[in-house]
């Protein structure tokens, strides 16, 4: 099976291949798409002249600020409700719904109450990423046995430290599903503001290009944002592997 | 050598009764119960199912306090408090298994913030009385059920508890296991001096392995009859090859078929 990981560089590199030559043989026209080497060119010339750095500093560490709050809001939330069955009752209904709300469509009410800068976008991709987290450790901590629970109050352990010691070490992978979905919605919530209302970013910088018919810079950012969210997955993917391999569900 | 008298009494039942409130009306499900356990002694229990043979364990652990009764460990009264000094093995898997089995059986060291010398040094000890030194490193799920259940076993005993309490802890292993870890529950029972309070549903273990055992009634549990064994200290799993191992087993049986008969009835009139 060591030739599965070649297998699937080799298909995104023949899509890669068939996108290039339908952009090369001019079926796809360069005024709407610039062929996959172009586009990497670009990239690496926007990279080096330096001068969308700031755009991209700002929306990556708004991102990370929003995916660290999700993350450690979430875990610290879930926590709390799973030991209070009242809360919890309380609050399932909203769960369980919480992702039919468009969460964006706040984004104007935040612009007014905290004006344009960075805090509107934080708390977007803050509200799109914690539920996640909260709903998925949750489900771990839901199948934590009973007996590791007996086990934490015979080892004399206080409330937090069989929370920290016990369910959610046990809940791990649980908790990373949830992580994962945290950088994903983290992306999604910073970029998605930028292109609604703001005045720097990634999605700003998106967006202007794409008003102004600027295929060398839209393409390229395009290309980046999405690197850079396959890559932090996979990064996580590595962390998870190692968790279920541990125990022996994979 | 293990010094036993009767007046050495380590842990005292009196009139220890236990009900459960539910929505559907109270559940008597223990007692009244009356035991003593002397120091160092290997207690058993034997009960029909749901006599509240587990309830009664977890009362000991201090997992759930008494409905009415007093329970005394080192004169200490036990009101849902985990007393200092006991370890408990249970029936289902416990290992962590986000812990390799050094980690796992380290772990209450590590709560107790044993000095790291001192900790290795247990840890290297138990590995070894556990036969576990080969796995050190191994995570629980690369491990059999016997396996893992001998990590369980080591993560109590490294913490040298004075009163080993253990809930049917060979019920998920296969037979020949169970008479090798039976065996090597003895020789722990030994080397430690610990007063072991030993939960099962197997007439032959409890018989094989126990000084004195406990014949527990259907719900709610009460102690009917203690049959001592009068092995000697020395014994091992061949012992149930004597003619007084089946004597025993043949007592407890008496006893318990028609409290196992009533139990089953039980269940097929709710």
């Amino acid at each position: 099976m060591k030739w599965i990981p070649f297998l699937r560089v080799a298909v995104i590199l023949l899509l890669l291949g068939i996108l290039e030559t339908l952009c090369q043989l001019g079926v796809i026209d360069n005024f709407t798409m610039p062929p996959p080497t172009r586009i990497a060119q670009d990239l690496v010339n926007i990279l080096l002249s330096g001068k969308l750095n700031a755009a991209i500093a700002k929306t990556l560490s708004n991102a990370a600020i929003a995916f660290a709050l999700a993350v450690s809001v979430g875990i610290v939330a879930a926590v709390l409700i799973h030991a209070t069955p009242s809360l919890r009752e309380a609050l399932d209904p909203l769960f369980a719904t919480y992702y039919a709300i468009p969460v964006l469509a706040f984004y104007p009410l935040l612009i007014i109450i905290f004006g344009l800068g960075s805090i509107p976008k934080i708390l977007i991709a803050f509200m799109l990423g914690v539920v996640a987290v909260i709903v998925n450790t949750l489900n771990g901590l839901d199948r934590v046995p009973r007996v590791l629970r007996k086990s934490a109050r015979i080892a004399r352990l206080s409330a937090v430290q069989t929370a920290l010691k016990i369910t959610l070490p046990y809940a791990a992978p649980f908790v990373v599903t949830g992580v994962k979905f945290a950088i994903a919605y983290a992306l999604i919530g910073i970029i998605g503001s930028e292109f609604i209302m703001s005045t720097d970013g990634m999605g700003f910088e998106i967006a202007f290009a794409y008003n102004n018919f600027d295929n060398a810079t839209m393409y390229p950012l395009i290309a980046l944002v999405v690197m850079v969210s396959i890559s932090a997955n996979m990064a996580l993917g590595v962390w998870e592997r190692r968790i279920l391999t541990r125990r022996g569900l994979q | 050598m293990k010094v036993q008298s009767d007046t050495d009494l380590h842990v005292t039942l009196r009139g220890v009764k236990k009900v459960f409130h539910a929505e559907q009306g109270d559940v008597h499900a223990l007692g009244p119960i009356d035991l003593d356990l002397r120091r160092g002694e290997f207690y058993a229990v034997v009960g029909p199912s749901g006599c509240g043979k587990s309830t009664l364990l977890e009362l000991l652990a201090g997992l759930s306090s008494v409905t009415e009764g007093d329970i005394r460990f080192e004169g200490q009264p036990i009101g849902g408090d985990i007393p200092d000094g006991v370890g408990v093995v249970f029936q289902e898997d416990a290992c962590f298994p986000w812990l390799n089995v050094s980690q796992n059986i380290a772990f209450g060291l590590e709560q107790r913030r044993t000095p790291a010398a001192l900790q290795d040094e247990l840890l290297a000890h138990a590995l070894g009385v556990m036969g576990l030194e080969a796995f050190a490193k191994s995570y629980p799920s690369q491990l059999s059920g016997g396996m893992r259940q001998r990590v369980c076993i080591a993560r109590t005993l490294v913490l040298q508890p004075r009163l080993i309490l253990l809930d049917e802890p060979f019920g998920a292993l296969d037979q020949q296991t169970r008479l090798l870890m039976g065996e090597e529950l003895l020789k722990l029972w030994r080397d430690t001096g610990a007063t072991v309070f030993l939960i099962t549903h197997a007439l032959d273990e409890a018989a094989m392995l126990a000084d004195r055992i406990g014949v527990m009634s259907a719900r709610p549990g009460r102690l009917l009859e203690t049959v001592s064994t009068g092995w000697p200290v020395d014994r091992d799993s061949r012992i149930v090859e004597s003619p007084e191992f089946g004597q025993v087993t043949a007592r407890l049986w008496q006893r318990l078929r028609e409290e196992s008969m009533k139990s089953i009835g039980k269940e097929k009139r709710a």
